[in-house]
């Protein structure tokens, strides 16, 4: 019998991800994958995965799992509380899960979304190179959609020990700092000049909060408006993740891994690589954000040091 | 304002670059973004991710773990040098079998009526002409039309349908377009096809790439069931 993880009860909003779709963009297919890639990494690093195995992506209330078989497990990301049989557990920790044992993360402290990994990998077919679960679609991941109670999420083979790792963790040092009122480092372009001087100053100065409808496709922030220099549309090009996109009502809205590959609106910015997981562990409805112009040299240095915490 | 030379090179973030080729909808503009996305997918340099051709420009990927902006630049500007004379395969031909009118295609009469022509008149204009496919993008599979006659333009709907039908024609202003799945959408609908555009099991998952030629081949409804049937 396959190894697998029941789902007891989904939670909120728990899907399969990986490090996304590569190579289809050009087909229209948005790239999707963890929000926090880093904390996903981190994740499968813990229990001996290669980077890009896929795991459950958790979103503010957590679901209720059972492990059919001894696995070991890590979670990693926000801290949305975690219980293992009747203990309470850390984030960022391998953990020895025995055959019929109960995961729960109930109880959130800070930040969005939580990543559980398990050795092995979940292990649902992959589509276009990827285990991703793209919602809107309806395709990847398990059937294309959030879990439910009742699925049966199967397990890859181990490719270690499951209890020599169980016990580590990743340094406190070595974690990302998140916030949940950021300041988030980006880079101008590749539309800013479609702005006036002021309302790229306005972009800068302002404190943005995030709107409670934001979501894997986008964070739409609500703040002080951005002015155009005239109309807000462009012919339509790529769109990179973390793009700013200002539509004509001036309200910025930052594009996350479920965006559409192309879009008609102008780029005021694009958030740097190392500020991609504390945005995605910003809260919709109640975290506020500001933004601080970096260079692209300093933006990739800040990037490779917090990459380099994970080996 | 200074004068833009093309192409232009920028920044996009700490891993992606944009080549803009020219700032306007035009088949030579686009003809060029192809050709060096060809010559991108050709040549594996690793640390290079996906080129995204849109209309006028490329947005190249790169992993700033292994290469820097620099870098990257001066590899793609060369590319573009060498790819600027370098001729594209001939467009592939693709029929798009399509009902007008009916339950298919309920605007096909407000396009006519609007333009002053039967709906004779209208299918005519949009079957006779081909259309340059400039990129897929907005949706998985939802290619991005040139060349409609303006003689059958129409205004978006005021409110957007909840469900337009996957397979769905519509014209929006100048342009033509295929929903290739069910979606919300503001387009005249004045057909359908039995062709799928988009299947994220097949490979490639989407039925149009940049730089085929669509043409619409009028058929019956009889003609069309017998399609789906067989798809």
């Amino acid at each position: 019998m396959t190894v697998c993880l029941k789902v007891l009860e989904p939670g909120l909003l728990t899907t399969i991800q990986d490090l996304g779709r590569r190579g289809y963009e050009r087909f229209g297919v948005p790239v999707a994958g963890a929000m926090d890639p880093f904390a996903l990494q981190a994740a499968n690093n813990l229990v001996g995965n290669p980077p890009d195995a896929a795991g459950l992506e958790i979103t503010l209330v957590g679901p209720r799992l059972r492990a059919t078989a001894n696995c070991l497990m890590a979670v990693c990301g926000a801290d949305l509380g975690l219980w293992v049989h009747r203990w309470k557990m850390p984030t960022w920790t391998a953990i020895f899960v025995r055959r019929g044992w109960e995961i729960s993360l109930q109880g959130r402290k800070s930040g969005c979304r939580a990543y559980l990994a398990v050795a092995g990998g979940i292990d649902v077919p992959p589509l276009m190179g990827s285990r991703s679960t793209y919602l809107r679609g309806g395709f990847g991941g398990y059937k294309g959609r959030a879990l439910r109670a009742g699925d049966a999420l199967p397990i890859g083979e181990p490719t270690c020990s499951l209890t020599d790792r169980a016990g580590q963790q990743l340094p406190e040092r070595s974690r990302p700092r998140y916030s949940e009122n950021p300041v988030l480092e980006v880079i101008l372009g590749p539309q800013d000049h479609r702005f006036t001087p002021a309302g790229i100053e306005t972009f800068l100065s302002g404190e943005y909060t995030v709107g409670g409808t934001s979501d894997r496709m986008g964070y739409r922030l609500e703040g002080p408006v951005i002015a155009h220099k005239s109309s807000a549309g462009i012919v339509s090009d790529g769109i990179a993740l973390g793009a700013v996109q200002v539509p004509a009502d001036g309200q910025p809205i930052v594009m996350m891994t479920d965006r559409q590959t192309t879009g008609g609106y102008a780029k005021i910015a694009t958030v740097v690589s190392a500020d991609i997981p504390s945005l995605a562990q910003c809260v919709p409805g109640s975290s506020r954000i500001r933004f601080r112009a970096t260079t692209v040299k300093s933006a990739q240095a800040r990037y490779r040091a917090m990459m380099n915490n994970l080996c | 304002m200074t004068e833009r030379r093309w192409p232009r090179y920028t920044p996009v973030g700490d891993s992606a670059l944009l080549v803009e080729f020219g700032d306007q909808i035009d088949e030579a503009i686009n003809r060029r973004v192809r050709a060096l996305a060809q010559a991108l997918a050709r040549a594996s340099t690793p640390g290079l991710g996906e080129a995204v051709p849109s209309y006028r420009s490329l947005l190249v990927h790169y992993d700033p773990l292994c290469l820097d902006y620099r870098k990257v630049e001066r590899w793609v500007r060369k590319q573009v040098r060498q790819t600027a004379a370098v001729p594209l395969p001939e467009p592939r031909l693709v029929e798009i079998p399509t009902v007008y009118g009916g339950e298919f295609g309920p605007d096909l009469g407000f396009v006519a009526e609007h333009n002053g022509l039967s709906t004779q008149e209208v299918i005519r204009i949009h079957s006779r002409a081909s259309y340059p496919v400039y990129m897929i993008g907005f949706s998985p599979g939802f290619p991005y039309l040139g060349g409609m006659d303006s003689a059958i333009a129409a205004p978006r709907l005021e409110t957007p349908r909840i469900r337009v039908p996957a397979g769905s024609v519509g014209i929006a202003g100048p342009q033509t377009g295929i929903y290739p799945i069910e979606s919300p959408g503001g387009w005249r609908i004045i057909g359908r096809t039995s062709l799928g555009l988009f299947d994220p099991h097949a490979d490639p998952p989407a039925l149009l790439s940049a730089g085929d030629l669509v043409c619409f081949v009028p058929i019956s409804e009889a003609e069309f069931d017998s399609m789906s049937e067989s798809a």
